[in-house]
């Protein structure tokens, strides 16, 4: 057990920050949910990252990445964060879609799609769930049949973050008249394909961060099914684990949500009970046990080691801390909150309003809390399925 | 950078957790409690041929030379199988400070023998197994006094977890008996052990609910099938998951000694604190009315959980430790080890 950086790390670290300080574009980007505006100054942000090879540093050097070890993808995101830098439009793509296709896809497939991704050519939409499919997944009922060497795709996708302005989704599909956990492949698929109708879905602030995708007759080559022809389960499984335990959520993005509660509170503390220094030492402990617990899986990780279904407490943990960071700033700033941040009467409320607003869906994405819950009992602790 | 045990950690702690689940089974501290006793004298003599004692003792007085991080999944078993014997206090605690002592007269090649030394460290009110003790460690202006049992009269508190045998100690401090050396870090390294405890002790309540919940039918189905006892175990076993790695990185970060890892041990002690807790409920609540009973094993492990909780500084006096560090250092991402604070 050796928890201190090495030098070869700290000056990793270095290197990060120097280069992030002298690239990251001034000012915040307009939102990649709102406009195409917005989306393509990501876009340009992705494009940047990737010349810099700084997209993804643990992907292999020929596929655009550093081919460096998890713990030091961890120094990355710290510094990512630390410096303030803007959100990763491509995130399905990179963090959930990528190393599924490492480990499910053909040298074909990566030497094709992974470098596109990198550059942000090719921005990714997850698609899975269904109208009547949330929590549910094995119960999809969007088809692929089979036609030569091409599927037809056939159904109704909805939830799919990002697929507004997306240039691909990864999407979940069975043969028809199969059942359940059987039949179903993953299947990528262009969003601009004849027969793809994309219509924006309005979340409660006005951002239209998802989207429905209905797939009418779309025609796409067998090749560009990720695994085998009916393993879509397990590829979505592996898929999961890495959106749950690790990569959607690194711990330095709620590190530096509770260095900025810590400031907010010092910032009104003299005007605020002492039971609120509790509350922020929590979150702040918290965050720290969330990236303590990383650090541990990680170590396992470059160890050879794999995520098991101690992913799902990680996502419990996460969604629940997010929470606990954003009601804490809220309850801080008092009748102020409900204000849009514009307001004359403002203030200091920042962006805790629209934070608060999006972790309240951190225990319904990524599978539900509930059904994270139900893995625990079932895979971690051997009780039995109902 | 690694957060990882060695393979030798993990050969030495496997084969002590063994030992441990092995011997101390709930039917043998229910015969101890039957016959008075406060140590099974077999497994002590284990305890003591194993070197389990002396982990921590340097080489040259005849100990392992080893430190926390080596030690700590061993504290761990130790609260898995709620162990009556004194093992976490004296390999952790007396022996490493009786071996700094110029002259400890006699007494560490007996504690390595297995002679009970107690403690009676400030920041604890009574002083636990006094009556089995040859003698005592004691605390007079922030000095510790080595005291002979005889040198003392002891008065026994009845503690709820029959276990814990507890003492008042009357004694009085003199040239004899004072060391010369203060306590150091053991406060620090009291709230640490106190918390691997917990984090065994709750995996055992989430165990013994779970093998219940596997068994105990109702509605024609094992209670453990119904959703509404699965999320209550699986809460509990998320608490676990985040309290432990951070008693791991405080018994590895221990011995820096800075403000960052005084509050690092305080935050271990809150978090395992708090999955204890959370779990000794949970146990009795999935046992549903035997829960309460004493016919049912769920009380060894919830009496020591309630003790330990607040043994070694309360919680709250733990927050207070996490409050200093939160606002006086800086913080965040790049900061989450104590050795990135310089």
């Amino acid at each position: 057990m050796k928890l201190e950086y090495t030098p070869e790390q700290q000056t990793f670290r270095k290197e990060v920050r120097t280069w992030l300080e002298a690239n990251i574009p001034p000012g915040a980007l307009p939102s990649f949910d709102l406009t195409r505006e917005g989306f393509e100054a990501h876009r340009s942000w992705e494009r940047k990252l990737n010349e810099g090879r700084w997209g993804m540093v643990t992907w292999p050097e020929d596929l655009g990445g550093r081919g460096l070890d998890y713990i030091r993808w961890l120094i990355f995101e710290e510094e990512y964060y630390r410096a303030g830098a803007p959100t990763r439009v491509n995130q399905n793509g990179i963090f959930l879609l990528a190393p599924t296709m490492m480990e499910y896809g053909t040298d074909e497939q990566k030497a094709r799609f992974l470098p596109r991704m990198a550059a942000g050519d090719d921005v990714w939409a997850q698609a899975w769930s269904e109208p009547g499919v949330g929590s549910d997944l094995a119960g999809v009922r969007s088809t692929c049949t089979r036609d030569g060497d091409h599927y037809l795709l056939n159904g109704q996708k909805i939830w799919s973050s990002r697929a507004v302005f997306a240039d691909w989704a990864f999407g979940l599909f069975r043969e028809p008249g199969s059942e359940r956990h059987k039949g179903m492949s993953l299947v990528l698929f262009p969003l601009d394909a004849p027969g793809v109708t994309r219509r924006p879905i309005e979340r409660m602030d006005g951002e239209m961060v998802f989207a429905e995708i209905f797939l009418d007759n779309v025609r796409v080559p067998v090749a560009d099914r990720l695994g085998h022809e009916g393993q879509g389960w397990a590829v979505c499984m592996a898929t999961a684990g890495f959106e749950r335990g690790l990569l959607l959520r690194s711990p330095a993005r709620y590190q530096v949500g509770v260095s900025k509660l810590l400031a907010l509170w010092q910032a009104h503390k003299d005007t605020l009970p002492a039971s609120m220094a509790e509350r922020v030492a929590q979150c702040w402990m918290d965050a720290d046990a969330y990236a303590l617990a990383i650090y541990a899986m990680v170590s396992k990780l470059d160890k050879g080691g794999r995520i098991g279904p101690e992913s799902s407490t990680n996502k419990i943990f996460w969604s629940e801390l997010d929470i606990a960071i954003t009601a804490a700033a809220m309850d801080i700033l008092g009748e102020r909150g409900e204000l849009m941040p514009a307001a004359s009467a403002a203030g200091d409320v920042g962006t805790w309003l629209a934070d608060m607003i999006f972790a309240i869906s951190g225990p319904i994405y990524a599978g539900s809390n509930e059904i994270q819950r139900n893995i625990i009992a079932e895979r971690m602790l051997g009780l039995p399925r109902a | 950078m690694e957060f990882a045990f060695t393979e030798d950690q993990l050969a030495i702690n496997q084969a002590a957790r063994a030992m441990l689940v092995g011997t101390c089974t709930t039917a043998s501290l229910r015969a101890m409690l039957k016959d008075d006793r406060a140590i099974d004298e077999d497994r002590w003599q284990t305890i003591a041929e194993m070197g389990l004692l002396g982990m921590m003792a340097p080489e040259a007085s005849g100990g392992m030379g080893m430190g926390l991080a080596d030690f700590i999944g061993i504290a761990e078993a130790a609260g898995y199988v709620a162990l009556p014997e004194p093992l976490v206090e004296m390999a952790g605690i007396a022996i490493p400070l009786l071996a700094k002592l110029a002259d400890n007269r006699g007494l560490l090649d007996a504690a390595l023998g297995g002679n009970v030394i107690a403690l009676g460290h400030p920041a604890n009110l009574l002083v636990a197994n006094a009556d089995s003790a040859v003698a005592i460690l004691l605390s007079d202006a922030d000095e510790v006094h080595v005291v002979e049992k005889i040198n003392v009269s002891i008065e026994r508190q009845q503690s709820f977890d029959p276990f814990r045998r507890l003492f008042s100690v009357q004694w009085s401090p003199s040239a004899e008996t004072l060391t010369h050396i203060g306590w150091g870090d053991t406060a620090q390294r009291g709230a640490l052990l106190a918390a691997a405890q917990m984090i065994g002790l709750a995996q055992r309540c989430i165990d013994i609910s779970v093998a219940y919940a596997k068994d105990r039918t109702q509605f024609g189905k094992p209670i453990g099938s119904y959703q509404a006892v699965k999320h209550l175990i699986a809460n509990a076993q998320v608490k676990v998951e985040f309290a432990r790695p951070v008693v791991h990185a405080a018994a590895a970060e221990l011995p820096l000694g800075t403000l960052a890892t005084r509050a690092r041990v305080a935050h271990a002690k809150i978090a395992a604190g708090a999955a204890a807790d959370c779990a000794a409920r949970a146990a009795v609540h999935v046992h549903g009315a035997m829960g309460m009973t004493w016919e049912v094993d769920v009380h060894f492990f919830l009496k020591r959980i309630t003790a330990l909780n607040q043994a070694w500084g309360t919680p709250h006096q733990h927050r207070q430790t996490v409050i200093e560090r939160m606002t006086t250092l800086p913080t965040g991402p790049d900061l989450t080890f104590a050795s990135a604070l310089g």
